[in-house]
């Protein structure tokens, strides 16, 4: 089956991103496909390549990325929650006139369209949230 | 430019709820929710708004928000209509335990009982709850 | 094919749980995770409250998050499965929609 994902919750602060992981991998371990994860609110922080947990500690962004990379999944990062918050990607940093982008790999960020194409596309839409 | 979606064609309309479940501006998740509904509004799907719990204070009338020094965003509830989302429904239980009644809410709503709620949400394809 | 509703807070601290069973149809299933999987524990003051939810329900709750709140899985009430994340997957395969109580 076809999985969307939302996440609501930052990362480290709620539990939320990590459930939305451990479900992920278990929905590809069964051989599901994840369409897409899409971050909304404060789960938009689970994007920064800026963070930097603890060494003995999970580094729940690069999680993500390599998840992704692994098993070609969207991460869609919203762009009016981004914007609030200080989540930029090249091209937004340059529209906004900010000095640099913090996007991770493997993240996009665009508008909540996709997170309504994912419930209509997807067989399942799950929300991991506060 | 066209947009991944507009690619879909007519296709599937799928039933959309949005479940509301907290009190304005103690947290973010109102107002954004809102601003989900907006966007979801022009994908041609069908939308309802549920407001159960604290939810219900979302479109309590008279919000004044010049104090706290935040945006009110509570006539935004009133500009839904234009973009053709008509089905908000209020629970009467979480009404009357707040003490409230249907001309406490700022914009025509209908108010229905947790058990028709219950059968209205069994009846959704995707619900996204904030 | 009936719901499945997901819960992720304490009954201790909010009215998520109560909220749920209030909307959640006789046949369909709760899945607690998170701090809601306190209230899978036998001998709480919550423990009335779950075993009216579960007439007619069938109610599950998530084992890592049970271990790593110090809970075990003989402490929770009789008639509440333990899944693992796998389970957690396959209750969204039997069940069309998933509504997260958050």
């Amino acid at each position: 089956m076809k999985y969307g994902i939302l996440v609501n919750e930052g990362p480290y602060q709620h539990q939320a991103a990590d459930t939305a992981y451990q479900f992920c991998k278990a929905a590809i371990d069964r051989g599901h496909e994840v369409f897409r994860v899409f971050f909304y609110h404060d789960g938009v922080n689970n994007g920064t390549r800026f963070a930097v947990p603890p060494q003995d500690d999970r580094n729940i962004t690069v999680r993500w990325t390599e998840l992704a990379q692994a098993n070609n999944i969207d991460l869609v990062i919203c762009i009016a929650a981004a914007q609030r918050r200080g989540i930029l990607d090249e091209g937004e940093a340059k529209r906004q006139g900010k000095d640099g982008n913090n996007i991770a790999p493997g993240f996009r960020i665009s508008g909540l369209g996709q997170l309504i194409e994912a419930g209509i596309q997807c067989d399942r839409l799950l929300v991991f949230g506060d | 430019m066209s947009e991944p979606w507009e690619d879909e064609g007519p296709g599937e309309v799928k039933k959309f709820m949005y479940v509301n479940r907290k009190a304005p501006y103690g947290t973010i998740y109102a107002l954004e929710s809102l601003e989900v509904v907006l966007i979801a509004a022009a994908f041609e799907q069908d939308v309802s708004m549920v407001f159960i719990d604290d939810g219900v204070y979302q479109l309590k009338k008279g919000q004044d928000t010049q104090q706290i020094g935040m945006k009110n965003f509570s006539p935004t509830y009133r500009a839904l209509e234009g973009y053709d989302v008509e089905k908000l429904y209020v629970e009467a239980e979480s009404l009357a335990e707040r003490g409230l009644t249907e001309e406490d809410m700022l914009v025509p709503v209908e108010v229905m009982s947790r058990d028709d709620l219950a059968r209205l949400m069994d009846e959704q394809d995707v619900i996204l709850s904030f | 094919m009936s719901m499945l509703h997901t819960v992720n807070k304490s009954p201790f601290e909010r009215n998520t749980l109560k909220s749920c069973i209030g909307h959640a149809l006789p046949d369909s299933a709760i899945l607690l995770i998170e701090d809601g999987v306190i209230a899978a524990v036998r001998g709480t003051a919550h423990e009335g409250t779950m075993r009216d939810a579960m007439n007619g329900r069938k109610v599950y709750v998530l084992g890592p998050d049970l271990m790593a709140r110090g809970l075990s899985t003989d402490q929770v009430i009789d008639g509440i499965e333990v899944v693992n994340y796998e389970g957690f997957v396959e209750l969204t395969e039997k069940h069309d929609k998933v509504q997260a109580w958050v």
